[in-house]
Formats: structure tokens, C-alpha cells, sequence
């Protein structure tokens, strides 16, 4: 035995000394600076269909951007399953992109990390100005009273996506306007064998906008003002159990759904196997699958009662991406350059096209290709009835507790069991007491 | 300790081995001190890099605060002494409960898998000791789970196992009928099961594997010895087959233990970062906790605490294991 | 060069009885049906339409096409995260070969102060949980990599070197046994004659104990090519291997189960077929090496 405590002795000792020697350089904490104006890297989200589609799109601007400034722009285009680690370890590491995109709803989060640029008044002169954005865009980039961590690149919102042939079919004069009258048709859809509602049960992100919606419409929220998860909250059980109550009592859900993370949801609709699905800006994903335009109709997602507009009529999340700079970069200038060139009229107009989203640019939101009927949904929740997932440092905790709840609620309900206010609500203690103590 | 008694184990019956003590080379005395230490150099050093040097960091991590607010610059997040353990064994609380239900879920996953695979694998290797006709491509054929990458057979079993269009339900459901309705696998209680379907479809062949080469080794007069003594088939393999197989299955068993319990690939390709409850292994349950809701303290004193059960697990294993063969021995 | 091929020990003059035959066969039915099962899953789906894929199951396509073998290259850029995975898997099998030859003829052939002390410290690496060093070992990375300008992060070098120390512990292990088992008077003649050390390694030692190596190669090579935390932090763009490479055919679309399958088959066959050409070097190492 005296060998193996040597043993451990002397590896423990080695590898402190080691480790000391290591950590000694450490992470460098310092502020940007200029020491490599000719390049930068970005990192891009997944878009489009997929990664390579991504690259043809913006290569060609990258190049444009080359050509206007002289700086080479390597993009790495990261897939969303990877996006978030890659995010954290280059944050811990201080070896990461000057430029990328975010996930907006992580805005808060990666804010308090302090690894990104804020964006104060005098480095949104450097791109125009705060101005040029939509307020609702605006109010997923951080946490309020600060200066935001990023700025709106892509905007996007949900909304009902119908087959037009299901609806007629069965006698469905016009899209639901509310929940009840989803429920309604669903019987109807039903009564023609095809399933009702498309629903991601297994994703987590998924399960939070939406339940964030229905919370908003029981006029309840998530956090309480000063930050503290707020789960229990009887009007976030009630929204939470309503929403898995499409599946568990009104079946306008279909079971199999329960296990949907990939967006099979989508596909089952471009297929017609579904006659509804709430989504964000479908349509390009939709023609790549081969549903041609005049087959679906988009409509505004429903409410409890009455129209969408603000307060407990919000029918959809500010979704979208945020574009970030890391503090460190060594292209200070050349980032503010580039985040310049991407957020200017003629691009956010490119770029938006291509990912059928909506310009959170103002200027750009004009042009005619965003006023067709089919952005005009879109816009038009952006504009008067979608409201910002709560923008505290928390909110990656909360997406992962809360969804993963809502995501074993489904699976409950698919299974046959029951779902009730009090199953509903000890799931959402559970994912309280996992959150961070305050 | 792994090779405490591992390694006297796996010397003692090399017959080739020459007696302990150095045998005599016609080398300068300090070429001789200094080479085994040359020799070992790279792998000791390969070791302490990425093995025990991030270890200590991730202990030193374990005592502190790092979450969202520090992860820049871990060197100065607050220290947090023992905090991180505490909310990890607090079994009361939400976060020591889920620790706890994920431990007992991959104990209890890790002894059916090990099990399982232990026991399809001896089967196997010694209902195929004798050659009969096919034998060799039998053999190859077992082997092909082992030799996949483990994502491709993990994304054919997920494949398999979906609840509208998989495979599992098609058969069981639709041509079977032994379901009234189609189950999930991927979500709930089956889970569980699906998961060590997996595990064991692709683990048992390196149990085969193993077992093997082990039969290899006995001796073919024990059983000749035995069938004079007029020992049936069945009786020979009691009595000669499986006690010969202990020492293999000694370090077998362990090995099998250790891959299974830190197995990441397979639950993490399965279920990806958010498995269900049922299937909530331990090492997917601490990535969650450190990736996903960015606490790295916690999730490294989890670890920790991962590694000091393993450690002990293996001793009293070893200690237990070879005092029986000790007494078996003599 | 031991003989690799599979000799029976057991010679009984008793038939098998029937009770035994039986049984061999029910099981041996039983076990090639599990184990082929998900491999002709595979197969079929790899070349069935994708509306076959994401319908309800079928056992037979309800036609065949190949269209997926042509399309997996464009959807993903899979031939370059082929090479990837080659060049890291092949790198880290072929170092960590070499290094734990050096080490386990330490270990084997000489008595030292501190061979206890060694193969604890490095077996019992074989117990870390992955997770605990994952962030550690990056900052590590980063941080020499800063130090020195070693680019370890993002890198094929740091994966290579990470993976190679994965199969580093059990390959030594496995190499002591069976450089026990070659006998030392091969070396000591080498000696004789005037060898140095290193030459009676590589003369006598390394020649008699070819199965043992290679089974420790296909251990090493199946250990990195499969592997996929480290290689999802890891790796960026250029260095992404197939094991996250992968993931790509899960897209924002739809599941290409038909080009999954498809890519799944077609990083799979090199591998397998390799294996199942070694394989019974595999076995004859084993026999020597580990479970002596």
C-alpha cells in the first residue's frame, strides 16, 4: 500500500505544479484591440436547410464585404446543436470568433457572462444608430436598463400555418382565431382521418415558446419583477397545462408528437399528414420540401378571445437572431465594420429574403418583398402582438428546467396519463427548485 | 486502484514469464537505471496532461462558484468551500434527488447491461468452442455491432425505435398485436429499456470477445480428464469451463463496469441533452448540469463524486474478488 | 509469430448430447437475429425513398434506389470529415501504439523504482468520468497553446492527443501480458548478440507479439473513431469529424433517415471490414495478452 500512496502523492503533486504552471498565463481578460485589421471570423447559426445552404448564402456577401473594406471574413457556419458549448467554452477560454450569432433569447444570459461587447450609444454610432431597429427587436438583446449585448440581426415570430385542401375538406371556413376554435375544427380535421396539430414535444426550446405564449395570454409571467422564477405561479400552471392539453385531453395534438425533437413536425405538415402547425417563418423550409405556396395559409396564431394585440393577447415570442461581438477581439474596428455592413438596408434585405425572416431593421422592413401576405403575418405579430422571452441572466436555466418539464408532461400524456393542475404544477416545482439560488 | 491486484493477477500465469528478478544484460549500469524511465517517459506524460492535470483542475473547480457570471475567468470566481457537494448530496432537495434518481437509474442500467452482456457473451463464446458448420461466419458476423462506431448503431437502433414508423412498433403493434397501442421508446418509462437494448447489442461482443480468447487458454486435458471421468457435456462446462473463466471474467466484469457507468456516447446519441427521466444516466445527467445550466462547480463536484464511487467500487471489487480466488487457489 | 488462427483445445471423444445441440442452436438463432437485425435496418433503409423512411415502417422498400449514396456528399461535406476522422483516428492509433510499446516493454522487461507507482497511476485513468476533464483539459489546450503557440484547441493535434491517451491505459495492459508471454530468452540471445535494448525490442519482441499489437490497434482505432463529447467542443469547420459530422443530416428540414442510414454505411464499412479482417489477430492477442 505504501507504493500506491506514493503513488497518488506524487501525480497529485506533479499535477498541481503542472496546473499552476498552466493557469499562470491565463485567460486573457483584457478589452478589444486593433492588432489584426485584416481579418476576423464569424460565427454563423444554421439558417437555412442546411449548413452548405448557409455558406452559399453568405459567402457572397462576405466577399462583398471584402471587396468594400479589405477585410477577409472567415465564416464557420455552427450548427445549433453545437452552438451554445462552443459559445461557452470560447467565453471560458477566451479563444473564439470576433463576430457570431446568437440565439436572441440568450441575449441575457450571455450578457452576464461579460464576454460580449456591449452595444452603448457611442458603438451603435458606429452602425447607424439604435434607431434604425424595431423596438420589439430591441427588447431580446439583454437585460433591460443595460446596454444591450447585441444587435438584432434576423427578426422572426410565430405563426399558424394551415392546409388550405384539409380545411376545405372538412368544411373549415377560415384558420381558428382561437383556441377553442382549434379545438372545434380539430374535431372536424379529425372526422376526415388526418391529424389536427403538428407539435415539437420533445424539444425544449420549442415547449418554451410556446408555453411562454400561453402564459402571457393567462396574463402570468415566469419571473416576478426583480428576477425570481416565478413556475408555480397557478396561471403558469393553468397556461402550461393548456398547452399540454392539446395533446392530453383535447387530442388536437397527436401522440406520436410527444417524441418530435427534429422537426419531424414540419415535415408531417409538408407531407399533409397534419393540417396545422405553429411555427416561425416555415415558409422556405416548407418549398425546400416540396409544399408549393398556394397549398398552406398563414394566419396569426390564436388567442384566449378577441384579436392579438398586447398584454394577455400576445400570440408569439420575439424570435430571432442577435449578431454579437466578443470584448476581446483583436478587430475591434473591423467588427463594428462588419456588424455595420450586415445590419445595412441592402443586406438585411438579402439575407432576410433568403431566410424567409423578417428585417428587425426599419428601413429595410419597408421594402416589398416583406409586405406580401405571407410576411405581412409576420410583421404584423412582430409589430403589435409578440412580446420578448424574459430577458434575465437565468434564462438558459429556465429554458432547460422548464421545457425539460414540459417535454415530461408530454411524454406523460402520450403514455395516457393523466394530466392534472397538480401533476403540472409538481413538475414546475421541481424545475424551480433546479434553478440558480438567488 | 485498478492493478493493485489486477496486475499479479495477470503475470502470475503468463507460463513464458520468467521469475521475478532482473534478468542480466550486458548494458552500462546507467543506461540500465535510466531506460525503463526513457521508455515510460511518453506515456507518463501524455497521462499526466490529459488525464491527471485536468483532473486537479476539475477538483480545484469543484470547490468553486463558477457559473454564468465567472466561467471569463474561472481563476477568480469566489471560492465556495464545500457548497457544491453540499447541494449535490442534499438528497431532499431538488438537485441531490435528481443526482440521486440518476445514480440509482445507471446502477441499476450498469448491472442489467454488464449482466446481459456478460452472459450473451460466455453463452455465445462457448456454445461456440466446438467447430460446426458456419462457425467462422457466425463469429464475424458477432463481431460487426462491436467494429460500428458507436453513433451509426445508436442512430439505427433511435431509428428503430420511433413510435410512429419505427421498426420495433411495427412488429410488436402492427404485426404482432401484442400492444394495444404503440408504445414510445424514446420518451418515458421505456426508455429505460431502449437504452439497454442498445447497450448491450453493442456491448456483449467484446465480452464474446474476451471470453474467447479465454476458453483458449484451458488446457484440453482438464476435459479429457473430465470426459474420463465420464463428465457430460453440460458438466464439463460447470465444472472445468467456467471455473477456468474466472480470473478472465475478473477483469472483464470490471472493465465492462467502468466503460458502462461512464458511458457517454451512447445515451447522449440517443437522447441527446436532455434524457428522460427513466433513462437519465449519470454522465448525461452532469454534462446537463455543467453545460446546459452552465454551473461548473457543481457539475464538476458531481463528478468528483462520480469518481470517488468508482474508485471505491473498483477496490472492494478487487480486494473482494481476489481474496476469493486466493482461498479458491489454495 | 504465434499462430493466429483458432486452434480447439477441447478434444471430447463423447458426442455433444442433444440437449446441448438444441440449445446452441435456439440461442445462436436467437442472438444472429438481434444482432443483424439493426444491420439490415441499415442496409435497406439506406436505400429506400424518402417517403419509405419517414412513413411507417416497411420490411421491404417499396422501391430501390441509390439516389442517397449520391446525395449524402452534398448535404453535409462528408468526405472531408471523413478524412478527418481518418487522419485522427490513424494519428492517435498509431502513437498510442507506439507509446504504450515502449512502456509496456518497461514494464515487462525491467524492474524499476516506481513500476507499482506507474501502472496505478496510468490504469487507473480508466475510471475518470470524460465529463470531469472536459472543460479542464480545455483550458489546458488554450492555455498552452498561448504559452507556446501550439494551437492544441480546434485542432486535429489536440484530438489526436486526447484520443490517444483515451486507449492509452488499456493498450499498455494488454501489452504487458503478452510481452509476458514472449519468452525472455529471445531477448536475452538478442542481447547476446549484440542488440542494444531497443534493438531486441524491435528485433524480437515486437515481431513475436504482432497479434497483441494489432489488437491493440483496432482497440485504439475504434476508441477515437467513435467518440464524440470531446469532438463536439473540440473541433470547428475544418477539423469536425463523422462522429458530430454526423448530426448534420438532422437538419432544419427534415430527417434524412434514407441519407443517414446511408452515411452511417458508408463510414461504416472500412471499419468493420477491417475488423473483421484482423479479427483473428484480435482474438490471438486477446488470448495472450489480456486475459492471462
Amino acid at each position: 500500500m505504501r507504493s500506491i500512496r506514493a503513488a497518488a502523492t506524487g501525480a497529485v503533486t506533479l499535477s498541481l505544479v503542472l496546473a499552476a504552471s498552466a493557469c499562470g498565463g491565463g485567460s486573457s481578460t483584457g478589452g478589444g484591440s486593433n492588432d489584426s485589421p485584416k481579418t476576423l471570423t464569424y460565427w454563423a447559426s444554421n439558417q437555412g436547410a442546411s449548413i452548405e445552404i448557409d455558406k452559399k448564402v453568405l459567402q457572397p456577401e462576405l466577399d462583398k464585404f471584402e471587396k468594400q473594406t479589405g477585410i477577409e471574413v472567415k465564416l464557420e457556419v455552427v450548427p445549433w446543436s453545437d452552438l451554445l458549448n462552443r459559445i461557452l467554452t470560447a467565453t471560458t477560454s477566451g479563444q473564439g470568433p470576433d463576430v457570431l450569432n446568437i440565439g436572441n433569447t440568450w441575449s441575457a444570459s450571455l450578457q452576464a457572462t461579460g464576454a460580449l461587447l456591449p452595444w452603448d450609444a457611442q458603438n451603435f454610432s458606429k452602425i447607424g444608430g439604435k434607431d434604425r431597429f424595431v423596438d420589439s427587436a430591441l427588447g431580446s438583446t439583454g437585460v433591460p436598463g443595460q446596454d444591450p449585448a447585441a444587435v438584432p440581426l434576423y427578426s422572426m415570430a410565430y405563426a399558424l400555418y394551415y392546409n388550405k385542401q384539409i380545411f376545405a375538406d372538412a368544411g373549415i371556413a377560415k384558420p381558428p382565431a382561437t383556441w377553442a376554435e382549434l379545438v372545434a375544427d380539430g374535431k372536424k380535421i379529425q372526422a376526415k382521418g388526418k391529424q389536427v396539430l403538428g407539435a415539437e414535444g420533445a424539444n425544449v426550446s420549442e415547449n418554451i415558446h410556446h408555453i411562454f405564449v400561453f402564459a402571457k395570454q393567462h396574463g402570468a409571467d415566469f419571473f416576478t419583477a426583480d428576477g425570481k422564477p416565478d413556475f408555480t405561479n397557478p396561471k403558469v400552471v393553468d397556461a402550461v397545462k393548456q398547452y399540454v392539453d392539446l395533446m392530453a385531453k383535447d387530442k388536437a395534438i397527436p401522440a406520436g408528437n410527444a417524441e418530435y425533437a427534429q422537426n419531424q413536425s414540419v415535415s408531417d405538415f409538408a407531407k399533409g399528414k397534419t393540417a396545422m402547425l405553429l411555427w416561425q417563418s416555415a415558409s422556405a423550409n416548407l418549398k425546400s420540401q416540396g409544399m408549393s405556396e398556394d397549398a398552406y395559409g398563414i394566419a396569426p396564431v390564436p388567442v384566449q378571445s378577441g384579436t392579438p394585440g398586447t398584454g394577455t393577447q400576445v400570440n408569439s415570442m420575439v424570435a430571432g437572431i442577435n449578431l454579437a461581438v466578443f470584448k476581446n477581439t483583436d478587430n475591434l474596428d473591423g467588427a463594428a465594420k462588419f456588424v455595420k455592413f450586415m445590419t445595412s438596408d441592402e443586406e438585411q434585405k438579402i439575407l432576410n429574403k433568403a431566410y424567409s425572416s423578417i428585417p428587425p431593421v426599419k428601413t429595410a422592413q419597408a421594402d416589398a418583398a416583406f409586405t406580401a401576405p405571407a410576411n405581412a403575418v409576420l410583421k404584423d405579430t412582430l409589430a403589435r402582438s409578440a412580446a420578448a422571452l424574459p430577458q434575465v441572466p437565468d434564462e438558459s436555466q429556465f429554458e432547460t428546467a422548464v421545457g425539460t418539464a414540459v417535454k415530461e408532461l408530454f411524454a406523460d400524456a402520450a403514455a395516457g396519463r393523466a394530466v392534472t393542475t397538480e401533476s403540472v404544477k409538481a413538475k414546475l416545482e421541481k424545475a424551480q427548485q433546479q434553478m440558480p439560488a438567488k | 486502484m485498478t492493478t493493485t491486484a489486477a496486475e499479479p493477477a495477470v503475470r502470475k500465469n503468463s507460463p513464458g514469464a520468467a521469475p521475478s528478478g532482473t534478468p542480466r544484460r550486458r548494458t552500462g549500469r546507467i543506461r540500465r537505471i535510466g531506460l525503463p524511465y526513457l521508455l515510460l517517459l511518453p506515456a507518463l506524460v501524455l497521462e499526466l496532461l490529459v488525464h491527471l492535470v485536468p483532473m486537479v483542475i476539475g477538483i480545484v473547480m469543484s470547490f468553486k462558484q463558477l457559473t454564468q457570471f465567472y466561467i471569463r475567468d474561472w481563476g477568480t470566481a469566489p471560492w465556495s468551500g464545500l457548497d457544491n457537494y453540499k447541494v449535490s448530496v442534499d438528497f431532499d432537495a431538488p438537485v441531490g434527488e435528481a443526482l440521486l434518481h440518476s445514480f440509482l437509474v445507471t446502477v441499476g442500467f450498469t448491472l442489467l447491461s454488464v449482466g446481459l452482456c456478460w452472459l450473451i457473451g460466455t453463452a455465445a463464446a462457448v456454445f461456440m468452442q466446438d467447430t460446426f458448420r458456419g462457425r467462422g461466419l457466425l463469429r464475424t458476423l458477432f463481431l460487426v455491432p462491436y467494429a460500428l462506431p458507436v453513433y451509426t448503431a445508436v442512430i439505427t437502433w433511435v431509428f428503430m425505435f420511433q413510435h410512429d414508423n419505427g421498426l420495433v412498433n411495427h412488429v410488436l403493434h402492427d404485426q404482432l398485436h401484442l400492444t394495444d397501442e404503440p408504445s414510445f421508446w424514446l420518451i418515458g418509462d421505456n426508455s429505460f429499456w431502449a437504452l439497454l437494448t442498445v447497450s448491450v447489442w453493442k456491448g456483449w461482443p467484446f465480452a464474446f470477445l474476451i471470453v474467447m480468447a479465454g476458453l483458449q487458454n484451458i488446457p484440453g486435458e482438464l476435459y479429457e480428464a473430465a470426459a474420463l471421468d465420464g463428465a457430460g457435456m453440460w458438466q464439463q462446462i460447470r465444472r472445468i469451463t467456467l471455473p477456468s473463466l474466472r480470473p478472465v471474467n475478473q477483469v472483464l466484469v470490471l472493465v465492462l463496469f467502468l466503460w458502462t457507468f461512464n458511458d457517454f456516447n451512447t445515451p447522449y446519441v440517443m437522447f441527446g441533452k436532455a434524457a428522460p427521466q427513466a433513462a437519465d444516466l449519470i454522465s448525461v445527467h452532469i454534462y446537463q448540469a455543467s453545460f446546459v445550466t452552465w454551473n461548473f462547480g457543481t457539475g464538476s463536484a458531481m463528478s468528483v463524486l462520480l469518481l470517488l464511487f468508482l474508485l471505491l467500487v473498483t477496490g472492494v471489487y478487487l480486494a473482494v474478488t481476489s481474496r476469493g480466488r486466493r482461498t479458491a487457489d489454495a | 509469430m504465434p499462430d493466429p488462427s483458432l486452434a480447439v483445445r477441447r478434444s471430447s471423444p463423447l458426442a455433444p448430447p442433444r440437449s446441448f445441440l438444441w440449445a446452441r442452436r435456439v440461442f445462436l438463432t436467437l442472438l444472429t437475429g438481434f444482432v443483424l437485425l439493426p444491420v439490415y435496418v441499415m442496409v435497406s433503409s439506406s436505400l429506400k425513398p424518402l417517403a419509405d423512411v419517414s412513413g411507417t415502417f416497411r420490411w421491404l422498400p417499396s422501391g430501390l434506389t441509390i439516389r442517397p449514396y449520391i446525395d449524402i456528399w452534398s448535404t453535409v461535406p462528408l468526405a472531408k470529415y471523413f478524412v478527418n476522422s481518418l487522419i485522427v483516428a490513424g494519428a492517435a492509433t498509431v502513437c498510442s501504439v507506439v507509446i504504450a510499446v515502449f512502456a509496456a516493454y518497461a514494464v515487462s522487461r525491467y524492474d524499476f523504482r516506481g513500476k507499482r507507482v506507474f501502472t496505478v497511476t496510468v490504469l487507473s485513468t480508466q475510471m475518470f468520468p470524460g465529463i470531469l476533464f472536459l472543460l479542464p483539459l480545455f483550458l489546458l489546450y488554450v492555455n498552452i497553446g498561448n504559452a507556446t503557440g501550439i494551437a492544441l484547441f480546434g485542432s486535429r493535434g489536440g484530438l489526436i492527443l486526447t484520443y490517444l491517451t483515451f486507449s492509452l491505459p488499456f493498450s499498455i495492459w494488454m501489452l504487458i501480458g503478452y510481452f509476458d508471454s514472449v519468452p525472455r530468452d529471445l531477448d536475452e540471445a538478442a542481447l547476446v548478440d549484440g542488440c542494444g535494448p531497443l534493438g531486441a525490442l524491435f528485433r524480437v519482441v515486437v515481431p513475436a507479439a504482432v497479434p497483441g499489437i494489432v489488437a491493440v490497434a483496432v482497440y485504439a482505432f475504434m476508441t477515437a473513431w467513435g467518440e464524440v463529447l470531446f469532438a463536439s467542443v473540440m473541433t470547428n469547420d475544418t477539423t469536425r469529424t463523422l462522429a458530430v459530422g454526423l448530426q448534420g443530416y438532422s437538419t432544419l428540414n427534415d430527417v434524412y433517415w434514407n441519407q443517414i442510414m446511408a452515411a452511417s454505411l458508408v463510414v461504416s464499412v472500412p471499419v468493420v471490414a477491417g475488423f473483421l479482417l484482423l479479427q483473428r489477430y484480435l482474438v490471438a492477442g486477446l488470448t495472450a495478452g489480456a486475459v492471462k
